[in-house]
């Protein structure tokens, strides 16, 4: 009997996949002429962005980068339309470093390379931990190296925290929590109020160790918007988290605090504040006092980036089901416990989109100090077109300007998206 | 109750600053800088250069004060002001005097407490228009989009100046000078106006020059000068006669390239000797050392030699004398004797 089988004893050969399916020519077909809809749309957003090129790309591509006056540019040009980019090779330097003296501008530099490397630590999680005791040191380096001075100013500011600290750490098994932190502060301040000052010039005279000192109407252009922005960026997100806990507090004092700042802040337009800052400051403080302009306006910046950072992590946590409060709760874990370790990492997660965009929004309001006088990017392309030779010229400046502004936004958003599939844990 | 407390504080914090600022001049030696106000950027009048070194005719008078007070040009901390930062940075201490073309006005003066303490150039309004539109006079300009910078005296000088002729206008609102050559050149409006000076820098930048004309009529006053706080004198003659040096060095013939001879020996025009010192107590009564005028002359040279460099009709800008020339020119400038 013979007996037939009617099952493949051999694999048959794999085919190629059809030639329009695969490739470049695939990825075309699939992504941009998947339906005679998208075929349209696909023809009409090329045709739109070839129109957009052919317009712009010869005003772009102009052979005026030598020129020194828009004169020369329209010389060069001919009546032919083309951008004048000469202005960017003369004031570049300026739109970066405003008027900071140029044979130290290696110092803005080192502090802008040095904040990179302070904040990997933080940011990504391959980087040893060991950097993080720099990113500590980094907020008492920065004033340093972009204001000089003698070095133990900084020194004895960091002291004061770690006098703080210690004493906390001392006194906690002894006194309990609320007294330990309370002395930490107390000491801390009356360290920084009584003792710094004389400790850092006693110091000084000891081993004088200084760089230049640089005045704060020196700083213009992108170091300017970089300082204000990085320092109130780095600042509003733990004064915000503090905020955001203060107003879900059972504590009546507490509560009505952080509610009141946060209203109060948040209901002012950050130009107020700014015109607080430079004006009515002023003319409240005691004559001579010389209380520094861009130290103010950080202040400023910052309680008003604060507020609402607030708001953006008060929403995460306000969207974690209240399950995990009790959870904590039911672990017995202490309030700081239960925040650091569960409520905190599921409620920031939740907000970073908003705290990046906070952050975003922060660094584009610095420009809004050159209302008050400060030399800002905005505020220097006023003052660049000012010089008769480059009266005129508008689109290069702001264009210049606003590239430099979207590599920085950019970058940021792009950063938050990479945390976000990081710290991804759901299903999707 | 706390409303007072409020009021009480702040006229304490008033009282002590006009304490303080009675002695701008001993405190301007003391820190060694002088702190000038000057504008973010008017072009010819004040704009930082690629150096980062502000210049300008605004600028000349600070460091000619500065010359004369503290015997160096550079000793000077120029802090950029906006048109509404300005007078509170003056009144509040943060500069010693403030030379940021702002008109000399009865309300200023009176009201906000400054005193002007001199005027160092005389501008007045006028318009721009495309030669296109073939109009020859302001009086023809009945209908017309005007665009005008908000907020400033010009505005109010326009809306005076076409109801005092019977005629109406459309106006087209801009923030800023270069928004209104843009809007102007892009055609939003048929006239720009603003102060004559800053129309010829503004026309100097165009393209086709000859195709925008300035009208002749020049419908405002505006007187700019330097200003310092009320109520300190001294240091207000100080600034005043610093000016007055510059125009009646350029009267008397004292140039930047004379100055060092005539100033090293007493010579036969006794004006002269009293101005540059070498005779009589001048600078002494100032409280500055005799040789203060020589100084502010040998930083860029008398007023004529520095309306020359900045706005004059050498430069770009291109600005005649006009109302600026000495009076024995035919023009407004006119410094009291040096006796």
């Amino acid at each position: 009997m013979v007996q037939i089988n009617f099952v493949r004893s051999v694999m048959e050969e794999q085919q190629a996949p059809p030639a329009a399916t695969t490739g470049f020519l695939g990825w075309i077909r699939q992504n941009l002429f998947s339906s005679p809809l998208n075929a349209i749309l696909t023809l009409l957003s090329l045709g739109f962005v070839a129109w957009l090129l052919a317009h712009s790309l010869p005003w772009i591509i102009s052979p005026t980068w030598r020129a020194t006056s828009l004169n020369e540019c329209r010389e060069i040009l001919m009546g032919e339309g083309g951008a004048c980019w000469g202005v960017i090779r003369e004031r570049w330097l300026q739109l970066m470093f405003g008027f900071y003296p140029s044979e130290l501008y290696w110092r803005p530099i080192l502090a802008f390379l040095l904040l990179l490397i302070a904040v990997a630590p933080i940011l990504f999680t391959g980087v040893p931990r060991r950097v993080l005791v720099f990113s500590a040191v980094y907020p008492f380096l920065m004033p340093w190296l972009l204001w000089g001075g003698p070095i133990w100013g900084p020194v004895v500011a960091g002291l004061g925290f770690v006098i703080g600290f210690y004493a906390h750490q001392f006194l906690k098994p002894i006194a309990g929590g609320l007294a330990a932190i309370l002395t930490g502060v107390l000491l801390a301040i009356l360290w920084w109020l009584f003792l710094a000052g004389p400790t850092a010039s006693a110091l000084s005279s000891v081993l004088p160790l200084a760089l230049q000192s640089v005045e704060s109407r020196a700083f213009g252009g992108f170091m300017l918007s970089i300082t204000i922005g990085v320092v109130a960026i780095a600042l509003s997100l733990p004064i915000g988290i503090v905020l955001a806990l203060g107003r879900q507090s059972n504590l009546l004092i507490v509560r009505s605090l952080a509610v009141g700042f946060i209203e109060f802040i948040r209901g002012v337009p950050l130009i107020t504040l700014l015109f607080v800052a430079s004006t009515l400051l002023n003319i409240f403080m005691p004559p001579g006092t010389n209380f520094d302009i861009v130290l103010r306006v950080i202040i400023m910046v910052t309680l008003f980036a604060s507020a609402y950072m607030a708001e953006v992590v008060r929403g995460g946590l306000a969207a974690l089901p209240k399950g995990q409060y009790e959870a904590a709760d039911a672990l017995g874990l202490d309030f700081w416990m239960a925040n650091r370790l569960i409520i905190m990492p599921q409620a920031l997660k939740i907000s970073i989109p908003g705290i990046v965009s906070t952050f975003i929004g922060v660094f584009k309001d610095t420009t809004l100090v050159s209302i008050i006088g400060l030399l800002d990017p905005l505020g220097l392309s006023n003052a660049i077109r000012a010089d008769q030779a480059w009266n005129g010229i508008v689109w290069e400046l702001y264009g210049f300007i606003a590239l430099l502004f979207f590599v920085f936004c950019f970058s940021m958003s792009r950063y938050s998206m990479y945390l976000e599939r990081k710290l991804q844990t759901g299903h999707r | 109750m706390t409303k007072s407390v409020f009021v009480g504080a702040l006229a304490l914090a008033c009282v002590s600053a006009g304490i303080a600022a009675a002695g701008t001049l001993d405190d301007v030696k003391a820190r060694g800088k002088l702190n000038c106000g000057v504008a973010t950027g008017v072009p010819g009048f004040a704009a930082p250069d690629a150096n980062g070194e502000w210049q300008g005719f605004d600028v000349a008078v600070c460091r000619a004060v500065a010359a004369a007070v503290l015997d160096d040009p550079s000793a000077v901390e120029f802090v950029p002001t906006t048109g509404k930062t300005r007078f509170t940075a003056l009144a509040s201490g943060e500069i010693d005097m403030l030379a940021r073309n702002t008109t000399w006005t009865f309300s200023r003066d009176v009201d906000l407490k400054f005193d002007f303490v001199g005027v160092n150039y005389y501008d007045g309004q006028g318009f721009m228009v495309p030669k296109e539109l073939g109009v020859s006079s302001a009086k023809e300009l009945d209908g017309a989009t005007v665009c005008i910078q908000t907020g400033t005296t010009t505005e109010l000088n326009l809306a005076d100046f076409f109801r005092v002729n019977n005629m109406s206008y459309e106006p087209v609102p801009i923030e800023t000078n270069a928004e209104a050559q843009q809007q102007y050149l892009a055609g939003a409006c048929d006239v720009y106006t603003t102060d004559a000076s800053g129309l010829a820098a503004t026309r100097a930048t165009f393209e086709n020059v000859a195709d925008h004309v300035i009208l002749p009529e020049i419908i405002s006053k505006e007187p700019l000068g330097p200003l310092v706080r009320h109520g300190d004198n001294e240091w207000g003659d100080l600034v005043s006669w610093t000016l007055n040096a510059l125009v009646a060095a350029e009267e008397l013939g004292v140039t930047s390239a004379n100055v060092a001879e005539l100033a090293a020996a007493a010579g036969n025009n006794p004006e002269i000797n009293r101005l540059l010192g070498t005779e009589g107590t001048l600078g002494e009564m100032l409280g500055v050392p005799a040789d203060w005028a020589v100084k502010a002359i040998s930083v860029a040279g008398n007023y004529g030699e520095v309306f020359e460099k900045n706005i004059g009709e050498t430069t770009p800008i291109g600005l005649a004398r006009g109302l600026n020339a000495q009076w024995t020119s035919g023009g407004l400038l006119y410094s009291p004797p040096f006796r």
